[in-house]
């Protein structure tokens, strides 16, 4: 038996129901351990429905209690299919939680309360989704209970936000809106028969069936080299490999590839695995690649197709997400992580901000905040061979991290080349 | 980015060239947990697998064999051992590191009471004192990395544990230092006498971590199949009777057909009444188990001591 993997992540306004929403995936799918179920039991006694919300720490509790608002992950599976879900809190502050949920999710699905319809946040989510390129968007139009099962609600609710995200640059078929009771559980797992209207798929349903858009299978090759493989041994005396995940397209046996940033040319002589040697490795597979020429490659060079390869640059721009509490600085010392290689590095300029509220850019910013999102220019002491993060994410980002503290302070998107 | 943030968005459907490939659940964490390990590789020089000989600190050296080969495994591996341990787990442990070539450190939490060091707690139980051995392993020998078997579906507390979790010189974890983690673009900066915690299987769950072992082949000591045992009732688990404290008065020892879920000290890793005495046995088990219907009591009281056991499982962390 062999099922699938698909990663997304969740998000939403406070008091919108997405504990209640994620609690009742995990309840509804018996992904609950039986402890995390008595003690919701427990605590809704007296009768009535349990609070679902108590099964994962809703955003209320972690404030009450002063800890650290997070992206959480939880896991629940179906016979076909296995779940990964980062949940976001989406308190208007933490575009930084919303950025690193979206930075691993294939789909995300946005929450609104019937009752308030699109706000401001959802904009913002909608927004941050598509920045980081999550393939597909779910929209719950959640409390569908509190507006009588509206039909009219619904489709109002969901015609503006198809709008929304068309604008963003999502296909059609890349967005649902689905109308919800996360409490009373309409269309989360089971068809409702109040929204005798809708005849859309369940939550559940269309997470199941969605198609997982894998990673970047179909893009240019890229391998970023994470070690070397000489065993020195007996059995292998002169073996040399170069261990790494494969970040985008597909490499075959015999595939001429460049090795970056130096630039030079080879091919491809074996693609090994310890279960034995393979013809072909795609985009998420973890293998041992063999060049027909002996080049000294090191952790931190990337193995590209030769055909479509990136130029390596000591200067570029880039969309950052800041996520520290201390502020940029343009021209203080940084370092950036990109693949497998940490290089020295300086942002010269901050060309904008991107006003959240209205999806403008505002040129001119002196600096970057917490949660701010907005373009640099950066300039970086050894050549970088960057992609575009929207043709292919894997070598188009790239993390920003103090050199002191050792703080991750932003995430990096590479633009496209002018 | 002007206005639309997110210019001529297309979804991957619309590419051309390769079929997109849907990748096996298994596969897809296998690969994920690779990565993971060779990042160590790269960016640390110190590291260290913990290793208990239960189930997901042999998955983690099946892991790493894999990751490497056809060279060994570049790290040692770390035991804390309570002096409480099961017998057949210590001797699996030792085949494990003779088969693969491993090089075993052992902390010792008996020395550590030997010697006075530490004092034994009045109810028994060791798992709270392997911290102490733990950390002063790891400061001797200069350990930067630690990898550990710790899952985020043990329990809610651990869902957002980072996959590289930073710990401080005295080993604490400080919730506010912990970074973002974006992309599979792992940060590893640590300051001197800091370490790391690294969790590579922080995306399985039991169930995949029981069907990768079935699927892998993976040997497991033999306290994890169904097997005849003295066993005593205490604080609702079946506790094995041996050296270390029990039964005590009033604790009547029978004998049940039990296997344990995980291994740990021997005076509080509780065993569940189990007829699995294969690994196809288990895995239906545990996938049964996962679905009890709620309000099946027996099946539920059993399934929530197991999941207690999760929790302690391998105190350390
Ligand atoms: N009537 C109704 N109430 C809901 C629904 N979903 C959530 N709630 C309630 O809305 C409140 C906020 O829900 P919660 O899940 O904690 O929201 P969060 O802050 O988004 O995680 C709670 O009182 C829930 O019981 C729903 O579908 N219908």
């Amino acid at each position: 038996m062999t099922t699938d993997l698909l990663r997304l992540a969740t998000a939403g306004s406070v008091d919108d129901g997405k504990s209640t929403l994620v609690g009742r995936l995990l309840y509804d799918t018996k992904s609950v351990l039986a402890d995390q179920l008595e003690a919701v039991e427990r605590a809704t006694q007296g009768g009535g429905d349990p609070d679902l919300s108590l099964l994962v720490d809703g955003l209320r509790s972690e404030r009450e209690q002063g800890i650290t608002i997070d992206v959480a992950y939880r896991y629940f599976a179906t016979p076909n299919r296995s779940f990964v879900l980062a949940d976001t809190p989406g308190h208007v502050q933490y575009t930084r939680n919303t950025v690193t949920g979206a930075s691993t999710a294939q789909l995300a699905v946005l929450l609104v309360d019937a009752r308030h319809g699109v706000v401001e946040q959802t904009r913002r989510h909608a927004a941050v989704m598509a920045l980081l390129r999550v393939p597909r968007l779910v929209l719950a139009v959640n409390k569908i209970d509190l507006v009588e099962y509206d039909e009219p609600t619904f489709s109002t609710i969901a015609k503006e936000f198809h709008e929304i995200a068309e604008r963003l640059g999502y296909d059609d078929e890349a967005v649902v809106a689905i109308p919800v009771s996360a409490k009373r559980g309409d269309n989360v797992v089971l068809a409702s028969e109040n929204t005798p209207w809708y005849d859309g798929p369940t939550l559940l349903d269309h997470l199941e069936s969605v198609p997982v858009d894998g990673p970047d299978a179909a893009a240019p090759f890229r391998f970023p080299v994470q070690t070397v493989i000489r065993p020195r041994t007996a059995e292998f005396p002169d073996y040399r490999g170069y261990a790494g995940l494969v970040g985008a397209g597909t490499v075959r046996v015999g595939d001429p590839v460049v090795v970056l940033p130096d630039g030079q040319r080879t091919t491809i002589e074996g693609i090994d695995r310890f279960e034995g040697p393979q013809e072909r490795a795609s985009a998420g597979e973890s293998v041992v690649l063999r060049l027909a020429d002996d080049l000294g490659v090191a952790r931190g060079a990337v193995i590209a197709a030769a055909d479509d390869a990136p130029e390596p640059v000591t200067e570029f721009t880039a969309t950052l997400a800041w996520l520290h509490e201390k502020p940029l600085v343009p021209g203080r010392r940084l370092l950036v992580k990109h693949g497998t290689h940490t290089v020295q590095a300086m942002i010269t300029e901050v060309a904008d901000r991107l006003d959240v509220q209205t999806l403008e850019r505002v040129p001119g910013p002196e600096n970057l905040e917490i949660n701010d999102i907005g373009n640099v220019s950066i300039t970086v002491a050894e050549p970088l061979p960057l992609d575009d993060y929207e043709r292919v994410a894997a070598t188009g980002s790239f993390l920003v991290i103090d050199p002191q503290a050792g703080d991750t302070l932003a995430a990096g998107m590479c633009a496209p080349r002018s | 980015m002007s206005a639309d943030v997110g210019v001529d968005f297309q979804t991957s459907s619309d590419s051309d060239a390769t079929p997109l490939t849907t990748t096996d659940e298994l596969d897809a964490l296998e690969s994920e947990a690779i990565h993971i390990i060779r990042e160590v590789a790269g960016e640390f020089d110190r590291p260290v697998i913990l290793f208990s000989g239960g189930k997901d600190s042999m998955l983690l050296v099946h892991l790493a064999r894999k990751a490497f080969w056809p060279a060994p495994v570049p790290f040692p591996v770390l035991h804390v051992d309570t002096g409480h341990n099961f017998d057949e787990v210590i001797d699996f442990r030792d085949a494990v590191v003779e088969r693969y070539g491993l090089t075993l450190e052992v902390a010792s939490v008996q020395e550590y009471i030997d010697d006075g060091r530490l004092s034994e707690r009045a109810d028994g139980t060791r798992n709270p004192l392997q911290t102490t051995p733990l950390l002063d392993a790891i400061t001797e020998h200069r350990h930067d990395a630690v990898f550990g078997g710790g899952r985020r579906d043990e329990e809610r507390a651990r869902a957002k544990e980072r996959i590289f979790s930073l710990r401080t010189a005295f080993g604490a974890w400080d919730p506010s230092r912990q970074r973002p983690e974006l992309w599979n673009l792992y940060n590893g900066r640590h300051k001197a006498g800091e370490h790391v915690r690294v969790f590579p299987l922080s995306n399985w769950t039991e169930l995949d971590v029981w069907r990768y072992i079935a699927r892998e082949e993976i040997e497991l000591p033999s306290i994890y199949y169904a097997h005849t045992r003295d066993v005593f009732a205490r604080d609702g688990m079946w506790l094995t009777s041996g050296p270390w404290g029990g039964p005590r008065d009033g604790e009547e020892v029978v004998t049940k057909t039990v296997r344990y879920r995980t291994v740990g000290d021997g005076s509080c890793t509780g065993a569940v009444e189990s007829t699995a005495t294969t690994l196809d046995e288990v895995l239906v088990e545990v996938r049964e188990s996962r679905l009890t219907e709620r309000g099946a009591t027996r099946a539920d009281d059993r399934l929530s001591e197991a999941a207690m056991e999760d929790r302690k499982k391998e105190g350390y962390f």
